[in-house]
């Protein structure tokens, strides 16, 4: 158990409640600006394709049409790494490229008009296959990418961004191992995380140096950070409408922002370019494919001696920030293996498809779907619980590893043995788990078997933060910090933490609006980072306002301030609660004292995360049913208890748990189309099949800032599809080596079909 | 453009048609609906065009944008509302069709006078029963429909009614609770 706090800990309404449960809440369509324009995309039918002929003539001539782009007459902003995304260009790269773009007086308008748009395209080969496209002959998709192959490491990370992990000796290793092992897994069904409420962008011009972004983003001012750059640095103000989920997809995705701005300098009014559905299966952020060859090195006490191998990330047609994605990833990799010898190498590669993004997980899920499959031929070998096997390499106080920065960071995080143990105990695991390949239970046709996975993530103290905390005389607080709400409760959280520390009651601190113009600088919501870094941030800036506050009233009750305490906006000295005098007392009415927090980069504490699964597989119809899950975190203290199971149970969304099972993206390799665009051919769990789900939930003091907690919520759908795919080799004795696990590839396994 | 020539005729002959009809030249006539108890009289070809759908006129001709449109076919249940006490999917049911109906959205389950919540809208605050909220609106309308039929739905029930409900941040367990928490309270 955490400590006992006023608000900490406590299940409390979110701030937002009532509006969302009455229809108030404001999310991007429900938003409309004076004189604004409904933007439209064309986009490309083709995987790969260059336009031969262009003409917009009759869609221009059409009546309510402000303004048609093209590659012609768009603004030259470029974006990714290095630069190969255009606002438009003349090459196609996916089927859903855009090639073209309207803006109209209706969005009924605006669609009409896309059809009056003549394109003649000349038809290129096209890659769809990671490894295909590494070889000589094959397509090539970006002039600036040679080879498909990106160049590594990404500049904004630092100049030592981390491209691979290489420490020690890996032959030595292997010489050195009982048992050496080696594999490939495939962790390429791109699915899609799917936020209910497609991506929008509203984009209006103040003048031609000021550009106003209205968006749906968990991340506001990430679209700021990002775009700035490519957009000759003019002044971006974003200011974040309610997001109807994100999953990391709506931080700062260049391109729908790009295609807004655009249309409003050339119309000189707003524009709103909103997805509809189809377009958000075709043209925005899948999770990245990832495929791993390896070789393991294992002693028969389950000391990892070498790993080496490849990892191939295939990003699509296009990379938003696909190497960070993989520097985080081998980061992640050394966390949950304490192994001296490695040579880890990832290459990232660009196909013809609707690209990849920024996803929950990001690149941790990908990379621990297939490199904890891959571990688990080693610790068969040697036959190891693979509990004992966790508990054993996961990062312990003492240890350390390269994060994506690069640099050697020495973990000082707390020893998660114990909270996978306190997991195996509530899930029963010892138990159910009967050894590698053996069932826990046959019943006719069906067979259980039991199966877990883990993550952790050094990105809870990534980036840096600020906040300003301004209190008033009538005893109110007001957190300035530029924090979506995207659905993890964070801006509540953040308040809750803020009145903790000024002894507030909760309705008397509040958060500012997500906009960039009135709030410091914040890097955003992403890696679990809102409870570590932002919220250090914002406390920080609470203790300052509190500092303040009580250097004012020290003169007033004839005491030191570091004497003085507050409770409910009344000061007095320690001990003498009855000889307490206001907050304005000791401010004045006309006055109002703001505290300043700021946070910078730590790797060096980590998160964590663990997945319990059982399955029932039926080995005549190879369909898998997954009965239970539980997940085990250990979050050092828990903010708002409510929220957290919520984030838990978040396991199963945004492209997670399920992927093993039967979630995918369905490409035609013959055409480039995605064949399950819509949301009755792509699959998701409905209200009726949810297996039982339970929470373990430890609260070790984790030394993070004065409350002792970090954040989970980015990690936990990730140990799920490598949980289940273990659960299924238990159940059937057979190895399924790429996702999602679905019946024919069950049957063809049992060699039944 | 060497495929869908066929089609594209098809399609340009369609963007005609559907400009004549948003220029008026079809028979006039007014559709009225009642929504959360207030009258509106919209006419066809100004107000409503044939091609509008109930979530369509009810966002953004009336204004009731608590209704949301996920997929827009009819697939994710954001669009949800009642239509004389029923769920409908809002995205596919056209407007034109909707004439002397009742229909009632989110904002029109808090008491007009005392602004007191529906115990189903409380016990989704008190429970959390969201995160990012985009899909409880719809959630929270087809639970009304259920507690309005079925006081006291099992478990199994409340899944039932909200299986055609699509949320991504996984709110489905902490839903559940408070349907059935709020059936349990009753009204």
């Amino acid at each position: 158990m955490g400590e006992e706090y006023r608000h900490i800990g406590k299940a409390t309404p979110r701030k937002d409640a009532r509006a969302i449960v009455t229809g108030k809440a404001q999310y991007i369509d429900d938003m409309k600006l004076p004189r604004m324009l409904y933007g439209r995309v064309l986009r490309s039918p083709y995987p790969h394709a260059r336009i031969k002929n262009i003409d917009t003539s009759k869609a221009e001539a059409y009546p309510g049409v402000k303004a048609v782009l093209t590659y012609k007459n768009v603004p030259e902003w470029r974006a990714g790494y290095p630069y190969h995304r255009l606002v438009l260009d003349s090459t196609m790269r996916f089927v859903g490229d855009a090639v073209s773009l309207v803006a109209a007086e209706t969005e009924a308008i605006a669609e009409e008009a896309l059809e009056l748009i003549d394109v003649e395209y000349e038809q290129l080969p096209a890659v769809y296959d990671v490894e295909e496209a590494m070889k000589p002959d094959a397509p090539q998709i970006h002039e600036r990418i040679p080879g498909n192959v990106f160049p590594r490491g990404y500049p904004a990370i630092g100049a030592k961004a981390l491209q691979e992990v290489v420490m020690g000796d890996v032959e030595k290793g292997f010489s050195e191992a009982d048992f050496v092992t080696e594999g490939t897994y495939a962790y390429e069904n791109i699915p899609n995380p799917l936020p209910p409420e497609p991506p929008g962008v509203i984009a209006t011009w103040e003048d031609p140096d000021h550009l106003t972004i209205y968006t749906s983003s968990q991340s506001a001012a990430m679209n700021r950070n990002f775009a700035q750059p490519a957009l000759g640095l003019v002044d971006i103000r974003v200011i974040s409408a309610q997001c109807g989920g994100s999953y990391g997809t709506k931080n700062a995705n260049f391109i729908p922002m790009a295609h807004a701005a655009a249309l409003a300098k050339a119309t000189g009014r707003p524009v709103k370019v909103y997805f509809n559905k189809e377009e958000h299966f075709n043209a925005y952020s899948l999770r990245l494919g990832s495929r791993i060859h390896a070789r393991v090195g294992i002693k028969k006490d389950g000391t990892v001696t070498a790993l080496s191998g490849e990892w191939f990330v295939d990003t699509g047609a296009a990379s938003e920030m696909a190497q960070v994605q993989v520097a985080v990833g081998c980061g992640e990799a050394q966390l949950m293996l304490r192994c001296p010898n490695w040579n880890l190498q990832p290459y990232l590669v660009c196909t013809n498809r609707n690209p990849s993004g920024c996803v929950r997980g990001f690149g941790g899920q990908e990379l621990k779907s297939a490199l904890i499959p891959l571990l688990t031929i080693a610790m068969e070998k040697a036959d190891l619980d693979p509990v004992e096997f966790f508990k054993k390499n996961f990062v312990k106080p003492g240890d350390g590893y390269y994060w994506r920065d690069g640099i050697w960071w020495d973990y000082r995080g707390v020893d998660y043995s114990n909270t996978m143990q306190k997991g195996a105990e509530v899930f029963g695991w010892e138990d159910k788990w009967r050894g590698w390949g053996k069932p826990t239970a046959v019943n006719g046709t069906k067979r259980i078997g039991v199966g877990v996975g883990l993550h952790g993530n050094a990105d809870i103290g990534e980036d840096e933060s600020e906040a300003y905390v301004k209190i008033s005389p009538d005893a109110r607080a007001v957190l300035h910090a530029c924090v979506s709400e995207a659905g993890m409760g964070e801006r509540s959280s953040l308040c809750k933490m803020v009145a903790e520390v000024l002894n507030l009651p909760l309705d008397r601190v509040n958060i500012t609006d997500p906009d960039t113009l009135i709030n410091p600088f914040e890097f955003g919501l992403v890696g679990s980072r809102g409870t570590y870094a932002v919220g250090s941030a914002s406390i920080e800036a609470a203790e300052d306002a509190k500092r303040k506050l009580f250097e004012l009233a020290a003169p007033v009750l004839g005491a030191k301030p570091e004497d003085l305490e507050t409770k409910d906006g009344q000061i007095y000295v320690r001990g003498n609660e009855e000889k307490a005098i206001p907050w304005r007392k000791a401010m004045g009415i006309m006055r109002t004292l703001t505290g300043l927090g700021r946070f910078e980069t730590d790797f060096s504490l980590c998160n964590f995360m663990m997945i319990y699964a059982e399955v029932e597989v039926d080995v005549e119809t190879g369909k898998t049913d997954l009965l239970r899950i539980v997940a085990v975190t250990d979050c050092g203290q828990i903010i708002d208890p409510l929220v957290l199971e919520g984030q838990l149970q978040g396991s199963f969304g945004s492209a997670g748990i399920d992927t093993a099972l039967f979630e995918e993206t369905v490409l035609d390799k013959d055409t480039g189309h995605i064949l399950n665009c819509n949301m009755m051919d792509y699959k998701w769990r409905t209200f009726l099949d949810f297996p039982e789900f339970q929470s373990v939930i430890l609260e070790t003091p984790i030394p993070s800032h004065r409350f002792k907690a970090v954040g989970v919520g980015e990690i936990s759908p990730a140990p799920g599809p490598s949980a289940v795919l273990m659960a299924i080799h238990s159940a059937i004795g057979k190895r399924i080596t790429d996702y999602p696990a679905t019946p024919d590839k069950i049957l063809k396994a049992l060699g039944k079909i | 453009m060497e495929v869908n020539d066929g089609n594209e005729r098809e399609k340009r002959k369609g963007v005609s048609e559907r400009a004549m009809a948003t220029s008026g030249t079809t028979e006039k006539y007014n559709i009225r609906l009642t929504v959360n108890g207030k009258a509106h009289e919209l006419m066809v070809g100004k107000d409503v065009n044939p091609e509008h759908t109930l979530s369509h006129t009810l966002r953004e001709t009336l204004g009731y944008t608590g209704t949301k449109i996920g997929c827009d076919h009819g697939a994710c249940g954001a669009c949800t509302v009642l239509m004389d006490g029923d769920p409908v999917l809002s995205c596919m049911t056209l407007t034109v069709e909707c004439d002397g109906r009742s229909i009632t959205t989110i904002e029109g389950l808090e008491e007009p006078e005392t602004g007191k919540l529906h115990p189903l809208q409380q016990a989704f605050i008190d429970n959390t029963a969201f995160q990012c909220g985009f899909c409880t609106p719809g959630i929270i309308m087809s639970a009304k429909a259920l507690l309005d039929e079925n006081p006291s739905p099992t478990e199994q029930d409340v899944k039932q009614a909200l299986a055609g409900h699509y949320c991504r941040c996984i709110s489905q367990y902490l839903v559940v609770k408070a349907v059935k928490e709020a059936a349990g309270k009753g009204r």
